[in-house]
């Protein structure tokens, strides 16, 4: 894959959230590793769904690709600049290229704030159209792209239904002309009709504006359908990735295959033939991952090195899809026993 | 009010509530619907009257006093409430009345002062803290305690034996007071307030953490402010009086309530008027903006307007 297709990369991105025991010192005892070791590309102007179980750490990943937490290690590349230690300023910039769509339609519009306030606000942040009326047009423009009646913007949220108000979400997202829009579980929280209209809206829009979309969600099947290219999360890990068509018919990661098992196939000869694995137990704690593999405390298949090495992303199955699995060849990095040892280089 | 302490900073019991994440939420803008609320309540709505009233005799005062609040008139000395002398005279022959509207002006006054001195001071410190978090988060409120833990008459006539009487010193002494209650206060609603997904929706969009505190956070995080302004009004008109009483608040012969019921307390058994109209206003000013602040506490806690107002998430 040539580089310049790439938008955003992240390389053994961590995100690591420290466990204080309480009292006036605050040692630090533990850390919850939201994201632990991804590696992820992003190509300009697709669309990749981000799955996995809730609590694996995807909103955090997204987060911490707009750098709106702050990774523990690794790094993340956007648009061929390396976003971890951005200044000031240029975190700005930043954030005007680069926005994000929330889950939770209500709790992401400020309640004491009109719709004009909110879809202004990037525009005030970044000094855009900056005369009053210039801005009132933009503000309109912004309204109707996203199939809202300009009329309403000097309403406040609570006049508008869910799907409206993720409609605001979105104008809002795109006030900056954003290249890159980090969508988390953006239809989730809305009902079943709306979220098709909502979902085809962000299509459009991605067709009309060029947006490479980041579509995180915890239903595989939902993805499926509206992304080029899906990535598995395990317990802060991106375990696979490829292409939607292949990863949703010939999952290479034992992980990705329970996912999909649990998900109904329309045509009755392929449900047959679908092997089903039923996950064992329940994920570990994001505190306290499993050495070796982290799939591997509920994985059917697991076998002698899935607790002792690693396992990284190695091409298997489709071309471009990566999967982490030992089944596919032992490739990966050994685990280091004992934790007096020097932490050593790779 | 013999003895007189000075009451003990008060917290409102909706300052801890307020600070749950999810009350922001289906909290509403406007002031209009506010007020129409707060007019549907019918205790706040007479106590915000009275309230207004006795604002408006504050600011009108020398229109309205019948005389000079210091003119002396040895020979009307002591005279009981009569048409002449609605509230009868002191032991000077100064008209009681006349001093009580005259004495409004003062406890207000001082009152306004220090509730806005603790409000500013208070509320920043808060906002700071309480958006912040870590170590400006510590290093604030442990000062805040220290304060808070030194007794409140023993703080005031500290911060007065230091800057002298007079009423912008009482003023100011009775702000530091209640600077930690407001700090308190605020930083639990914006602990709640900095959680809010549209907090972070903004910073998304690239707002800076000024435009964040300013436009997002101090509004949302506002009630509880309010509610404890009004409360805390009540304290210190309440404070200001019993300073005034110890001798270290408003000096003679200048007219405040706490003052003159102080004066009036070597005459309770003869002429029981000097203490007791005084007495009377430093009650119904106190009962009203607690009244207030218990009206608007209603009004503001959004799960209470939610009720009202019926519309639900
Ligand atoms: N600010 C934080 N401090 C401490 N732990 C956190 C923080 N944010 C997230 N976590 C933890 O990190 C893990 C991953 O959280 P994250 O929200 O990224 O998961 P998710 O995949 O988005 O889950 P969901 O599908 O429920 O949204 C969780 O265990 C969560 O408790
Ligand atoms: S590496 Fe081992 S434990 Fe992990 S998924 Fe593959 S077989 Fe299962
Ligand atoms: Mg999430």
């Amino acid at each position: 894959m040539a580089d310049d297709d790439v938008l955003v990369s992240a390389r053994g991105l961590e995100v690591h959230f420290p466990i204080r025991s309480g009292g006036m010192l605050r040692r630090t005892t533990g850390a919850v590793r939201a994201v632990d070791g991804v590696d992820l590309d992003i190509r300009r102007g697709e669309t990749l769904g981000l799955v996995g179980e809730s609590g694996c750490g995807k909103s955090t990943l997204g987060n911490a690709l707009l750098r709106l937490v702050v990774p523990t290690g690794g790094s993340v590349t956007f648009d061929g600049t390396d976003v971890t230690g951005l200044d000031r300023r240029a975190l700005r910039a930043l954030r005007r290229r680069a926005g994000m769509v929330f889950q939770d339609p209500f709790a992401s519009l400020d309640p004491r704030r009109t719709v004009r306030q909110t879809v202004s606000e990037p525009l005030e942040v970044h000094g855009l159209r900056s005369g009053r009326r210039e801005r009132g047009e933009r503000i309109a423009e912004l309204l109707e792209l996203v199939g809202l009646d300009p009329a309403v913007a000097d309403r406040y949220p609570h006049e508008f239904s869910g799907g409206q108000r993720q409609r605001v979400g979105i104008a809002r997202a795109l006030a900056g002309e954003p290249d890159f829009l980090v969508c988390d579980e953006a239809i989730a929280s809305l009902d079943v009709s709306v979220q098709a209209q909502v979902l085809n809206l962000l299509r459009r829009l991605q067709r009309r504006l060029g947006l490479t979309l980041l579509f995180i969600s915890h239903d595989l099947s939902a993805v499926r359908h509206v992304s080029d290219r899906i990535a598995v999360m395990y317990l802060g890990r991106v375990v696979e990735v490829g292409p939607a068509a292949a990863v949703g018919a010939d999952p290479q990661m034992p992980y990705t295959q329970a996912l999909l098992s649990a998900v109904p196939v329309p045509h009755p000869s392929l449900e047959r033939t679908r092997q089903r694995i039923v996950l064992r137990g329940d994920v570990p704690s994001p505190a306290a991952v499993p050495s070796g593999c982290r799939f591997r405390t509920r994985c059917p298949y697991a076998f002698e090195p899935c607790p002792d090495v690693d396992p990284a992303l190695q091409p298997v199955g489709a071309p471009g899809q990566l999967a982490a699995c030992h089944l596919h060849g032992v490739v990966g990095r050994p685990v280091r026993r004992a934790e007096e040892a020097v932490p050593a280089a790779e | 009010m013999t003895g007189a302490p000075l009451p003990e900073p008060a917290v409102s019991p909706t300052a801890t509530e307020a600070g749950v994440p999810s009350t922001a939420r289906t909290s509403r803008p406007r002031w209009r619907e506010t007020l129409v609320l707060l007019a549907r309540n019918p205790t706040a709505a007479v106590a915000a009257t009275v309230l207004l009233l006795i604002a408006l005799m504050a600011v009108f005062d020398e229109t309205l006093a019948p005389s000079g609040p210091n003119e002396i008139a040895v020979e009307d000395r002591l005279q009981p409430p009569s048409l002449e002398h609605p509230f009868g005279t002191d032991d000077l022959g100064r008209d009681i009345l006349s001093r009580v509207v005259l004495g409004a002006a003062v406890s207000l006054r001082v009152g306004f002062l220090a509730v806005a001195f603790a409000l500013v001071v208070g509320a920043l410190i808060g906002l700071l803290a309480g958006f912040y978090g870590c170590w400006v988060d510590d290093v604030l409120m442990r000062f805040m305690d220290i304060l808070f833990a030194f007794p409140a008459v023993l703080l005031a006539i500290a911060v007065l034996a230091v800057r002298g009487p007079g009423s912008g010193n009482t003023a100011l002494a009775i702000g530091i007071v209640y600077v930690p209650v407001f700090a308190r206060v605020t930083r639990a609603s914006v602990l709640g307030v900095r959680e809010e997904v549209y907090v972070r929706a903004s910073r998304s969009v690239g707002a800076s953490d000024w435009r964040l505190l300013t436009r997002h956070v101090l509004p949302n995080a506002a009630p509880p402010i309010i509610v404890q302004t009004s409360v805390s009004l009540a304290f210190a008109v309440l404070a200001e009086a019993a300073l005034s009483f110890l001798g270290l608040g408003t000096q003679p012969p200048n007219p405040s309530w706490g003052l003159m019921l102080a004066e009036g307390r070597g005459f309770i058994d003869l002429a029981w008027w000097l203490a007791f109209f005084p007495g009377m206003a430093i009650f119904l000013t106190v009962l009203c903006f607690n009244l207030l602040g218990d009206g608007l506490r209603d009004v503001l806690d959004p799960r209470q307007r939610t009720l009202m107002a019926g519309s639900g998430r």
